[in-house]
């Protein structure tokens, strides 16, 4: 029964690391570009949500309709401009530039709201739960999250699969030159990936600011975790992001129940056990046409 | 000649520190096909591709219908009617055979090319529309790569080395359909290395010898000593002097 809860809370926090790595799988996937900004964004999300919504007298819980559309047009826009020069430039100058991004965002965090730690206030759900069998507690908000990922990734998964924009965007992933011969502006193809993935990470901020408290430097580690759902489960693949979400938090919770040091050192050596043995990953995809 | 498709007026386009299309100037009539051919690195590609807006000339201009395109992005091009087979066919690896159809079909011009009309014309096409791509053979992934271009109803086909790693009975199979093609108004500029293929299909040809103009005319006009030094640059067998008889 205690393996069970280890389990079970694995999946919970699994599905929240899916839900954070979606949008960084999209990204490197299609644009193949690594944001290194990824998690500073998903924590900008929280703050926005904490501070700036309850000004359209908004319920914080109700925030996401505010803020992840907001965040899909400062994708679209920053992608066409500030990451599109760069990726014009070089690869690696899409490394130093979402770096520099993540600097700039934690310093102003700092600046404007201190280091002080904030979460979203959804009243009394926070302290709420399930609590099916003796030990085993499954806490709403880790539920309703699961939930958003799950559905989240689904949709994405019928958008890309089954409309035309998506069908562009897997397109310019497979080949960006063939795209354009076949009419895609893959100028436009990234600005509207980049759109989805800083929705999706809106939505994982504020998510993460239900669940616990989050700062400006918060960003990194959660970033970290994501990086390793998404090579866990195979770059490219969105329900191996979930897999590789929810084996990241099983190994996790497996470790912290023998010491809550070990927690993320647990995670860390199942990433570095797939590098070794799997390095595409569960659900990698398969290499293109020769 | 004011009505020509294509217009290709002395286009230079540099690689680099290197030029590889020097002073090429040429015209396409509707319903033409023109065939160039040229070495290895002679720039039959890179024309081709300059064509498609892959690359940028240095100067010249090309015209589509008078209107001078060469400044165009690929994706504003193919929406004017210029569409290319690239080389190596360029799939989109992940997608099954109807997926990378309905790719080209997404900014498609209005015209006669239909996904339907291309599964006519490929008539194995149906029944295997849900694999994906990298489970056909070479010749089917031609194919593919034909229908994409084409569901975009260019008035300009260009086709980069059809031949390029295939058996000889597809690639006539290929080539075969060509005059379908026209039939339906597209005028089509094909790149081949295989001198005999790109002559047969062509109404023109056009030789390249390092970035230049070789040889251009009507293929029946040639001897095939005279293509040969528009080709190589210089006449590797002793009948040289048939072609110094030609006027």
């Amino acid at each position: 029964m205690i393996w069970l809860n280890v389990v079970v809370q694995g999946v919970l926090i699994g599905g929240f690391y899916a839900l954070f790595a979606c949008g960084l799988s999209l990204m490197f996937g299609v644009l193949r570009v690594i944001n290194l900004a990824h998690g500073d964004m998903a924590v900008v999300a929280g703050y926005v949500a904490v501070f700036l919504v309850p000004h359209f007298h908004l319920p914080e819980v109700w925030s996401f309709l505010v803020v992840v559309p907001i965040f899909a047009v400062l994708g679209y826009i920053l992608q066409r401009t500030l990451i599109q020069k760069s990726i014009d430039r070089d690869p690696f100058t899409t490394l130093l530039v979402t770096f520099g991004l993540s600097v700039v965002i934690e310093n102003l965090l700092l600046e404007i709201y201190s280091a002080n730690g904030q979460s979203v206030n959804i009243g009394s759900l926070i302290s709420q739960s399930w609590h099916p069998a003796s030990i085993i507690y499954v806490s709403y908000v880790s539920l309703v999250v699961l939930g958003v990922a799950v559905l989240v990734l689904f949709l994405l998964q019928v958008f890309l699969s089954k409309t035309g924009t998506g069908r562009l965007i897997r397109a310019v992933a497979d080949d960006r030159e063939a795209a354009q011969l076949s009419g895609a502006n893959y100028r436009h193809i990234f600005g509207i990936a980049a759109a989805l993935a800083f929705a999706t990470v809106a939505l994982a901020g504020i998510a993460y600011g239900t669940m616990t408290q989050f700062a400006p430097t918060s960003g990194g580690v959660n970033l970290l975790f994501a990086f390793e759902a998404v090579v866990i489960g195979g770059i490219g693949s969105l329900w191996g992001t979930l897999v590789g979400g929810i084996a990241l938090g099983i190994a996790q919770q497996f470790g912290a129940h023998f010491n809550p040091q070990y927690q993320i050192l647990a995670g860390n050596l199942l990433f570095l056990l797939v590098l070794a043995v799997k390095p595409q990953g569960f659900f990698g995809r398969r290499t293109s046409l020769a | 000649m004011t009505d020509a498709l294509v217009e290709v007026q002395s286009l230079v386009v540099h690689h680099g520190q290197l030029k590889a299309i020097d002073d090429v100037s040429f015209r396409l009539a509707h319903g033409e096909v023109l065939a160039i051919i040229g070495a290895n690195g002679a720039g039959k590609s890179t024309l081709l591709g300059t064509l498609a807006g892959l690359h940028h000339p240095t100067s010249g201009s090309i015209r589509l219908d008078g209107d001078d395109i060469s400044r165009l992005s690929p994706h504003r091009r193919v929406a004017l009617g210029v569409s290319l087979v690239p080389e190596g066919r360029r799939l989109f690896g992940s997608m099954t055979l109807q997926e990378n159809l309905q790719v080209g079909a997404y900014h498609a011009r209005k015209g006669p090319f239909t996904i339907d009309r291309v599964y006519e014309l490929f008539d194995w096409m149906p029944a295997r529309r849900r694999q994906r791509v990298w489970q056909l053979s070479g010749g089917e992934q031609q194919a593919v790569a034909i229908g994409r271009a084409l569901v975009a109803n260019p008035k300009l086909l260009l086709l980069d080395e059809l031949s390029l790693g295939l058996a000889p009975i597809i690639v006539e199979r290929i080539y075969a359909l060509i005059p379908e093609i026209v039939a339906l108004g597209v005028s089509i500029v094909v790149v081949e290395q295989d001198v005999t293929q790109g002559m047969a299909v062509a109404d023109r040809v056009h030789c390249l010898l390092e970035g230049k103009t070789s040889l251009t005319g009507v293929p029946s006009d040639f001897t095939p000593a005279q293509v040969e030094r528009a080709y190589f640059g210089a006449e590797l067998s002793s009948s040289s002097t048939s072609a110094q008889e030609q006027p």
